[in-house]
């Protein structure tokens, strides 16, 4: 039984897709995105996904929508010329003909999963007490983080590699200039402290409840971002030391301890009898500051300012 | 006295949401920038505020209750903020033929 409260949001989410898909300014598109990523962590919630609806919401809504708004304004000069030219019947053809088969292919998956879903579920509930830890995600994702972290790692290379020769090492996005005595300044003085004591928290209650080391780094590389764009501080440049030490330290401890236990306790990334909880604690503490620096470096975008002008 | 508190939250929150839908529908009906911003800037005010303010008698802990009084003052800083810079933008816009 679908009650209404349940369904308005699946209608809501599924217009809302398909109005980004068809939208066609990329503007009005980004921001169809971030609303569908709003009503989806809607949707996490009332599954009971805390977790996953503070992921969507800092990540799926706010950072990749931050980053298809910048995208989109980029484009915007160039925006008319690209839709001038439309593309040939065949081409429209194939295109709508792939994305049907791909549809299609996702549904049948989608109907073909077993019911009852295989679930490591009650093997996690019976096992939660060996590590001491109250929050089943933060106990037992350790591969999916490490995957998770490097990925980013990667994407913020990506990034970075678009920048022209002449400016490698140098600063990234332009020189923001605020007035110092405006809103913007203001908050960038007043909310930071607040925003790294949540973020802090958000980290440390992540052992027991939702939350965690992920979600804490969005909000304090948001806290960050915000003294940049405030023109309080300037984005450093990315051929400093200290930024390349940062930015691999949190990834090099999980992977050492992830070797450490492949000696001591038989098999990577396992922890050994007794040492679970400090050792996840050393990993969260390790990579929340590297996550940090490469989620406000990625929105920062590539170098655009010469290191030496 | 459990009575008087659940017709409490009801109230407050009702009249939270018609706030939310009046702004909704200040936003999609006022014809420019400055009365649209000023909608808005109600439904986050009074509508968030009045739900928060009928959520608390529900809390279990005092903490909890803080942490929603939290949500509704960054809101409210957020939302505060995010008018003025978009309505200096909209200005400079204005003056700028």
């Amino acid at each position: 039984m679908i009650s209404v409260l349940d369904a308005a949001p699946v209608a809501l989410i599924l217009a809302l897709g398909v109005w980004t898909i068809v939208a066609r300014d990329t503007f009005a598109a980004a921001v169809g995105f971030i609303a569908y990523g709003l009503l989806l962590t809607l949707v996490w919630v009332r599954l009971s996904g805390v977790d996953v609806a503070l992921t969507e919401a800092a990540i799926g809504g706010g950072l990749t929508g931050a980053l298809l708004i910048g995208a989109a304004t980029r484009l915007r000069t160039t925006e008319a010329a690209a839709r001038a030219e439309t593309p040939g019947a065949f081409t429209r053809v194939l295109a709508a003909l792939v994305a049907v088969l791909v549809s299609a292919a996702l549904m049948a998956c989608v109907l073909a999963l077993p019911d009852p879903a295989p679930t490591l579920a009650p093997e996690v509930a019976a096992n939660i007490a060996v590590t001491e830890v109250g929050n089943p995600i933060t106990a037992f994702r350790a591969m999916d983080t490490l995957l998770e972290a490097i990925v980013l790692l990667f994407a913020l290379i990506g990034v970075w590699s678009l920048a022209p020769d002449r400016v490698w090492g140098g600063r990234p996005g332009p020189r923001q200039h605020a007035d110092p005595n405006g809103i913007l300044a203001y908050v960038a003085r007043v909310l930071p402290p607040i925003g790294i004591v949540v973020g802090m928290y958000i980290f440390w209650v992540g052992a027991d409840h939702p939350g965690g080391k992920f979600q804490g780094a969005t909000i304090i590389a948001a806290m960050w971002l915000l003294t940049i764009m405030a023109g309080l501080t300037d984005a450093p440049p990315i051929s400093r030391t200290w930024l390349r030490i940062g930015l691999v330290a949190g990834p090099l401890v999980f992977i050492a301890i992830g070797i450490a236990g492949a000696v001591s306790a038989g098999a990577f990334l396992a922890y050994p009898d007794g040492f679970a909880k400090p050792l996840i604690i050393v990993i969260e503490l390790a990579l929340m500051p590297s996550l940090a620096l490469i989620l406000a470096l990625m929105l920062a975008g590539a170098p655009q300012r010469e290191l030496h002008p | 006295m459990n009575l008087a508190l659940d017709i409490f939250t009801i109230v407050a929150v009702t009249a939270g949401a018609f706030f939310f839908l009046a702004g909704t529908v200040g936003l999609l009906r006022f014809p420019d920038v400055f009365t649209r911003l000023h909608a808005l800037t109600k439904a986050d005010n009074l509508g968030l505020g009045l739900v928060i303010l009928g959520l608390l008698p529900r809390v279990d802990t005092v903490f909890t209750g803080f942490k929603l009084l939290c949500v509704w003052l960054f809101v409210l800083l957020s939302g505060s903020v995010a008018a003025q810079l978009i309505s200096r933008a909209e200005r400079r816009r204005e003056t700028r033929p």
